[in-house]
């Protein structure tokens, strides 16, 4: 036991309960009100301090628990969450558009961060099967099918923000050698879709005309031999692609995703209608300047001007109260919790833990990176929490679940 | 490399983002300034609305304070609504009602439960506001009007509209403007300048003191008094004179074009559009099509001008040497101004006129004699009518006086392209367009436009735009330019003296005073309507203008009553009794007065109304 303490990762687990604490901090100060207590059922501080205590609870029990029974019943678990996320269709209740909520006796519960646990846990699993190679298509397109699944089910929930998580995966199956030709086109699909969407069409066809006829010259003056015919493939594969962009940005999307993207490229500007959030996440952060203007002394915050500050904008309420310090140090302690992870994860001599922490460290990485580029405009605005700061139950103990079995993995790694 | 792409990504995503901050926090401080607009309350600060004074300084319009009661639904405590209710003489539902659309509004901002409550409920209720926790009073000004008169030369004040929001950035939701008259066209006299207090609130929004010890308030200009050029014993006299009248009177004073009064009837008494009522007697005014009290007769209806007008023809006679003082025409009850057409004339058989008792005994054929000849001697109809035209125009006639309020019309006076148009193949001469030379035709003219005539007579060629700001500093400098006509000042003597003997033994003698040389011209306009798409003729217009004294005149009139048949039955009495009022202080002709006051032209008015055929001219 006393072994046990000394080999358990404090380190991270400091770092989570920093980050923890500082989030009630935080929400108590964008929902203060002088007329209520901190200790009152309706106050959203408390509440996450409750969910926290929980927490912590459920974390000591993950931590004692054999570390084999997390490769054991990811199917299981994995299953019971697509179920879950099937649910929603009948049962669910719809908030803030989205259609991704249970209600229990009155407590709201949302699976879709659950199911980025399961889908972690199934993936783990999956490739540290021992014949499986992702190098193979056909490994690889059971891989790909399993994080689709829990990805579509919720964007047909009408909650395209979380389903983007999913991308994470992305750097797991990079990590686990998926080819560089994937990285390359993935990389080419991202600039064109980008540029398709801010670039007239034409120009863009003239662009890409240009740039094809200039790597085939290149290549006919050093081999001869050169083939016209793949270039003609590709281009016609890019024309394809750019058409089959605009034509789902303007039928498939809504206009609510329209707006926003339109406003982060720059194309629209509107500081009261749509891109107001984000103009009043903009001055308030700014307003903090260097020192910030100290707890429960936000202007901006007191003023209710940043909607959703408590979830989503929690960012804004730092900045402006925190000032630079404050965010940087956040910022800080954020890519230390993911490094870390991500360290640990490269010493584990088993590929499923090994994978798993990886997984949970590039789910934190995207979900930091989406929420605090919205917060700073450097984002389009995609509603996703800021992991263990921003208000809301379920995703605060889905990430610490996924820590604690992250605790769990790497406090066992010698047995 | 695989091994470090996720390092290397989260790395260069935490610095891309420290440096964002770096310039957002630290190298943008633009940003504070922001939050402090939404962290500090600007105020504005009125001043008062100018007063308006009539020419005497005698006060017509001042300001009254009144109060609202306003809550921030934060801040209140439970409280007692039946002493509310009591106090403020409001029901109790109008109060919750209020209270739970101010909680729905904002919790922390304040929003108005009970306006423009009267300084005797206030005095009251200002005892008992510590009990009313949250709730705090609110001081505005309403338009007080000392003496109800001049509705149509005030306008009236309400709160602007989207439109103005969008025209002038001055304004902000919730401010007045004036609407209409003086009002309206002196507004940012009358308004002054807004100051500017910016107060620092604390994060529960409240107020906890000025910003920055107040050094960024800018403080409010103070607004300017008028003083008009309005008479107001006049003004309330001529209002008393047109009461069961249609029409208007107006008078201005010819040595400076000043207005000393403006009467449109039937009109509306002034406190009707302030306070609590002011939207539903506006309505109700808007929808009056019958009577039209929001329509100034004086300014914007159009007349034709009926005999006056033969002044004008027979100084453009003068003027273009077609006439002389003592050219003679032969008038036998009329005459043939063309095969077949007969002018019928008041004269008797046979009776021989110069120029001077043609005006007073108002010949019709020396007038139309004499236009003839302006139009159509050496055969150049259509040059010598634009010629006309523009002798006639520098009368200010057919066009916008250019006075200072807001409304008005050109009224209308033909040229040649007018009857091309009219007239097939062009087929017009001076005798087809002979009405004109006894004012009626084509020609319209406002009233203004009238009194204006009376006045450049009066003062032998020459008028001052008319206006009715006094204030010498305010007023802009075009009211002080003598306008001349195109008529030389001699021709004018003959046609005083014409005038004179209209009042001393023509068709005005009813308006002699004694004591006071008036010089006058009757008016009787025929006029028609439309009456089931049919034109129909109506009981003739009575006119009269007039100026006193002969020499050295004080006073210019013009009356136009509508359907009030002879101008000597109702508009030369009128007229006369006004000059009399002005220049005496007192009327003495008691009898004339009542018959004036107590006489009433509905009957004539219901006529049309009344669907049945019915006699004119009784």
């Amino acid at each position: 036991m006393s072994k046990k303490i000394f080999l358990f990762d404090w380190l991270t687990f400091s770092v989570y309960f920093i980050l923890s604490l500082f989030g009630i901090l935080n929400i108590y100060s964008s929902t203060f009100s002088e007329s209520e207590e901190f200790f009152n059922f309706s106050s959203p501080a408390f509440r996450q301090f409750l969910f926290m205590l929980l927490s912590i609870f459920v974390g000591v029990l993950i931590i004692n628990f054999n570390s084999n029974f997390f490769q054991q019943f990811s199917t299981s678990i994995y299953i019971f969450s697509i179920i879950l996320l099937l649910g929603l269709f009948i049962f669910g209740e719809t908030i803030r558009a989205s259609t991704s909520w249970y209600n229990f006796f009155g407590i709201n519960f949302q699976p879709t961060d659950f199911a980025k646990l399961a889908t972690s846990l199934a993936v783990a699993k999956f490739m540290s099967e021992i014949e499986r190679n992702i190098k193979k298509n056909k490994d690889l397109l059971k891989l790909v099918v399993l994080i689709s699944i829990p990805s579509i089910l919720i964007i047909f929930q009408n909650d395209l923000g979380s389903s983007i998580v999913f991308t994470s995966f992305f750097f797991v199956l990079f990590r686990e050698g998926l080819s560089y030709s994937y990285f390359i086109a993935i990389l080419l699909i991202l600039s064109l879709s980008i540029m398709s969407l801010v670039l007239p069409t034409i120009l863009l066809f003239l662009i890409i005309l240009f740039v094809i006829l200039f790597l085939y010259s290149l290549s006919k003056r050093n081999n001869k031999k050169t083939k016209l015919l793949p270039y003609i493939l590709t281009l016609s594969a890019c024309i394809t692609f750019i058409l089959s962009v605009s034509y789902i940005f303007n039928n498939v999307f809504e206009q609510r995703h329209r707006d926003r993207i339109n406003i982060f490229l720059g194309k629209e500007y509107d500081s009261k209608g749509i891109g107001y959030n984000l103009n009043q996440s903009i001055i308030a952060i700014g307003s903090g300047g260097l020192n910030g203007k100290g707890f429960l002394k936000g202007t901006q915050t007191k003023g209710d001007f940043v909607p959703e500050q408590h979830t989503d904008y929690i960012f804004s309420t730092i900045g402006e109260e925190w000032g630079f310090w404050g965010c940087f140090s956040l910022i800080i302690l954020y890519t230390i919790l993911i490094l870390r992870i991500i360290f640990r994860s490269e010493n584990h001599k088993n590929k499923f833990c090994r994978i798993f922490s990886y997984s949970i460290s590039s789910i934190l990485a995207v979900h930091f990176m989406i929420n605090i580029g919205m917060s700073l405009g450097l984002f389009p605005t995609i509603g996703i929490p800021l992991p263990l700061i921003s208000y809301g139950g379920s995703s605060f103990i889905a990430f610490s679940c996924m820590i604690f079995i992250y605790l769990n993995l790497d406090l066992n790694r010698l047995n | 490399m695989r091994k470090n792409f996720l390092i290397f990504f989260i790395v260069t995503i935490s610095l891309i983002f420290i440096l964002r901050l770096f310039s957002l926090q630290i190298l943008n401080p633009d940003f504070e300034k922001l939050s402090q607009n939404n962290a500090v309350l600007t105020i504005s600060e009125y001043p008062e609305r100018g007063l308006i004074f009539d020419r005497n300084k005698k006060l017509i319009v001042g300001n009254e304070p009144t109060f609202d009661l306003l809550m921030v639904p934060e801040n209140v405590d439970a409280f007692d609504t039946i002493l509310l209710t009591k106090i403020l003489k409001v029901e109790k539902k109008i109060i919750v009602e209020n209270i739970y659309k101010a909680n729905k509004f904002s919790k922390r901002l304040p929003s108005i439960i009970i306006s423009q409550i009267p300084k005797s409920q206030y005095a009251i209720f200002q005892e008992h506001l510590w009990k009313f926790n949250g709730f705090f009073i609110q001081k505005k000004t309403n338009r007080k009007y000392e003496i109800p008169i001049a509705s149509n030369i005030l306008g009236y004040i309400s709160e602007v509209n989207s439109n103005d929001l969008k025209n002038d950035s001055y304004y902000k939701t919730g401010e007045l403007i004036g609407r209409q008259g003086i009002e309206k066209a002196y507004e940012k006299l009358l308004r002054g300048i807004k100051g500017k207090k910016f107060l620092q609130k604390d994060r529960f929004n409240r107020i906890i003191g000025p910003f920055n010890n107040g050094v960024f308030d800018i403080n409010r200009q103070k607004a300017e008094n008028l003083i008009l050029t309005i008479d107001s014993d006049l003004q309330l006299y001529g209002q008393k004179l047109m009461k069961n009248k249609r029409g208007g009177i107006v008078a201005i004073e010819p040595k400076s074009g000043e207005v000393l009064a403006l009467i449109t009837s039937p009109s509306y008494n002034p406190n009707l559009l302030v306070g609590k009522n002011r939207s539903i007697n506006y309505k109700m005014l808007l929808t009056d099509s019958i009577s039209k009290p929001l329509f100034d007769r004086g300014l914007q209806a159009l007349y034709p001008p009926g005999s006056p007008f033969k002044l004008v023809n027979a100084l453009i006679g003068l003027q273009e040497k077609v006439i002389t003082k003592n050219t003679e025409f032969k008038c036998n009850k009329g005459h043939f101004y063309a095969k077949g057409s007969f002018m019928e004339c008041l004269c008797g058989v046979n009776s021989r006129k110069k120029l001077h008792n043609a005006i007073y005994k108002s010949c019709n054929t020396y007038f139309a004699k004499t236009f003839t000849k302006i139009i159509s001697d050496s055969g150049k109809t259509k040059q010598n009518l634009n010629n006309w035209k523009k002798h006639v125009e520098s009368f200010g006639l057919g066009n916008y006086l250019g006075y200072d309020l807001p409304i008005g019309k050109k009224g209308f006076i033909p040229n040649s392209n007018y009857y091309d148009k009219i007239y097939d193949n062009q087929n017009w001469n001076s005798s087809t367009i002979i009405s004109n030379s006894i004012g009626q035709g084509e020609i319209l003219t406002t009233p203004i436009q009238l009194a204006n005539l009376a006045t450049i007579i009066a003062n032998r060629g020459y008028y001052y735009k008319p206006h009715f700001l006094k204030s010498k500093k305010l007023i802009d400098s075009q009211y002080n330019k003598k306008i001349m006509t195109s008529i030389d000042s001699l021709n004018y003597e003959i046609i005083i003296e014409g005038m004179k003997d209209v009042v001393e033994k023509g068709t005005a003698k009813i308006a002699k005073i004694n004591n006071i040389e008036i010089c006058g011209k009757t008016g009787t306009a025929e006029n028609f309507t439309l009456i089931d798409n049919k034109k129909t003729q109506l009981t003739d217009h009575s006119i009269f203008i007039s100026f006193a004294p002969k020499d050295n005149p004080k006073i210019a009139v013009a009356v136009f009553i509508e359907n009030g048949y002879w101008g000597s039955r109702w508009a030369a009495p009128i007229g006369s009794l006004a000059i009399e009022k002005y220049l005496n202080k007192d009327v003495r002709r008691k009898w004339l007065e009542s018959r004036i006051i107590n006489g009433s032209l509905e009957n004539e008015y219901m006529k049309v109304l009344s669907g049945k055929k019915f006699n004119i001219n009784e």
